[in-house]
């Protein structure tokens, strides 16, 4: 049984120009442990289909089922937005606790493992810093923390890493595949970074523009791990990846 | 820092030496405009006699002022959880903040009598529009994504109003509690001038009638400081409710005071 099953997904959005269809019968499986990347041009409705498996949103068509099960899908992934979601008035740690807190865990143990995660997450020392005074890096590095301790199977990645600067990015590329390694967990990740999707991938999706449907699957099952930028096999499969999205990313 | 003092002190006693200057050169009568230092001297030696008043009208404004953040407070989460009831309510609390208080203060004398409630009344409706306006401002300001986010953790409505909606929306209910604090001292002042026995309201119009006009600016320098003491309180209270905002904002200030 797969972890997450999607299956038909249709969702348009009604503007003042018209309908507009996002999804288009959208249909794949992710395996437990797995990691998932869909792959397409900016715009195409990746955000839309992350949020339509958090369960944010009721696609108009098709279904989604978690471990085998159909109902709501709310409190059942860690779904990590696009934006900055760090919540302002509180800690670091406070920030990564919020889950537990709504799930109402005992929340000396929350601390515990947060602070255990905190330091493999090289965010020790900035426990009781508020979200304005750490850099755009550890901002991130903590959002990454509150999905991991959330406790979810299944982790929603909405372009995790989109908003920073290509140093701090391809650092924490490398890092949160090692993280992943330690914690293996199910991933669907959304971006349109090919780089970034042939080193952290064990399948991508690739998606047509809007309405965006599965254009093609590609496993990346036999490309090594550790996987590093410079990688012959990287570096080769990004190459062909990209002439294969050159099409789409045109006018 | 020294510059943030000393200009407005400079300019404070600037213009109380051209005041007393102009009022003793002229030879203007005292019942018309007293000196500053007859004033101060008013001031310290009936020092007990305005404490007293104060303290009615500190406990008008303090009733008044808790009634309207109570209210509106609580009126304005109940707004921004139900789209009909802010659809039916919304011209009202708009109207409400047009009818002069004035004119419905000596109806209220009429209805609650020359006791405190009268006055508290009054205070509480000249403060209630600005905490439920700027709460509601606050409580839209949180982002879609975050609540989304708390959403997707599998929040319930009460713990993303109490971890979300409620935190977000500080900053914008303090705004409206400062405002209102300042506006009490007037809703206090009108009140008691509609009917009163004690109150620095009373005060200044007893005085006014029996031309001790140095007792009127007397009063109305209670009322200023009253005000400015609410005020510093609120202040306090913000900072510290709003601790994690001092990092951000000072450094904002500080690089607009290195410029």
């Amino acid at each position: 049984m797969p972890a997450l099953r999607v299956s038909g997904l249709e969702k348009s959005f009604r503007t003042p120009h018209g309908t507009v269809a996002v999804l288009n019968s959208v249909t794949f499986d992710v395996e437990k442990g797995e990691w998932l990347t869909c792959l397409g041009p900016s715009g195409c409705g990746k955000t839309t289909s992350l949020r339509v498996l958090a369960g944010l949103l009721e696609p108009d068509a098709g279904s989604v089922w978690l471990d085998g099960a159909h109902g709501s899908r709310l409190g059942r992934t860690a779904y990590l937005p696009q934006e900055d979601t760090l919540l302002p008035w509180r800690t670091a740690l406070q920030n990564a606790m919020l889950s537990a807190e709504i799930d109402g865990r005992p929340l000396a143990a929350a601390r515990a493992e947060a602070m255990g995660l905190f330091e493999r997450f090289r965010l020790l020392g900035f426990e009781d810093v508020y979200p304005s005074q750490l850099s755009g890096g550890m901002r991130q590095r903590v959002e990454l923390a509150r999905t991991f301790l959330s406790h979810r199977e299944l982790l929603l990645l909405d372009e995790p890493l989109g908003a920073l600067d290509p140093q701090t990015r391809a650092s924490l590329q490398e890092w949160l595949l090692a993280v992943w390694n330690e914690f293996r967990r199910t991933v669907v990740l959304v971006t349109h970074d090919v780089e970034e999707a042939v080193l952290l991938s064990d399948r991508l999706l690739l998606l047509t523009a809007r309405p965006a449907t599965v254009r093609e699957t590609v496993s990346l099952a036999l490309l090594p791990r550790p996987r590093r930028r410079a990688d012959p096999g990287v570096v080769a499969e990004r190459t062909r990846l990209l002439s294969l999205l050159a099409p789409e990313v045109a006018p | 820092m020294i510059g943030r003092i000393l200009i407005p002190a400079s300019f404070a006693t600037l213009l109380l030496g051209v005041w007393e200057l102009a009022v003793r050169s002229f030879g203007v009568p005292v019942y018309i405009l007293p000196p500053p230092s007859r004033i101060a001297i008013t001031f310290f030696t009936r020092f007990p006699m305005l404490a007293r008043h104060g303290a009615t009208t500190l406990g008008e404004i303090a009733l008044g002022l808790t009634l309207a953040a109570s209210f509106g407070f609580l009126l304005a989460i109940a707004l921004h959880h139900s789209r009909s009831l802010e659809r039916g309510l919304r011209p009202f609390i708009v109207a409400s903040q047009m009818l002069p208080v004035f004119a419905i203060a000596p109806l209220l004398v009429v209805w609650l009598g020359y006791g405190v409630w009268p006055k508290v009344v009054v205070t509480a409706l000249i403060g209630f529009f600005p905490v439920v306006v700027s709460e509601l401002d606050g409580l839209r300001a949180t982002s879609r994504e975050t609540v989304d986010l708390l959403l997707s953790m599998g929040a319930t409505r009460r713990q993303l109003l109490t971890k979300l909606l409620l935190p977000a929306s500080l900053p914008s209910l303090f705004s409206g509690l400062k405002l209102a604090a300042t506006l009490s001292v007037v809703g206090a002042t009108i009140g008691e001038w509609v009917g009163a026995r004690r109150g620095l309201g009373y005060l200044m119009l007893e005085s006014n009638a029996r031309l001790h006009i140095d007792l009127v600016f007397a009063s109305i320098l209670m009322l200023t400081l009253i005000g400015l003491l609410l005020f510093g309180a609120l202040r306090i209270i913000e900072r510290w409710a709003l601790r994690w905002r001092d990092s951000a904002g000072g450094s904002a200030s500080a690089r607009r005071g290195g410029g």
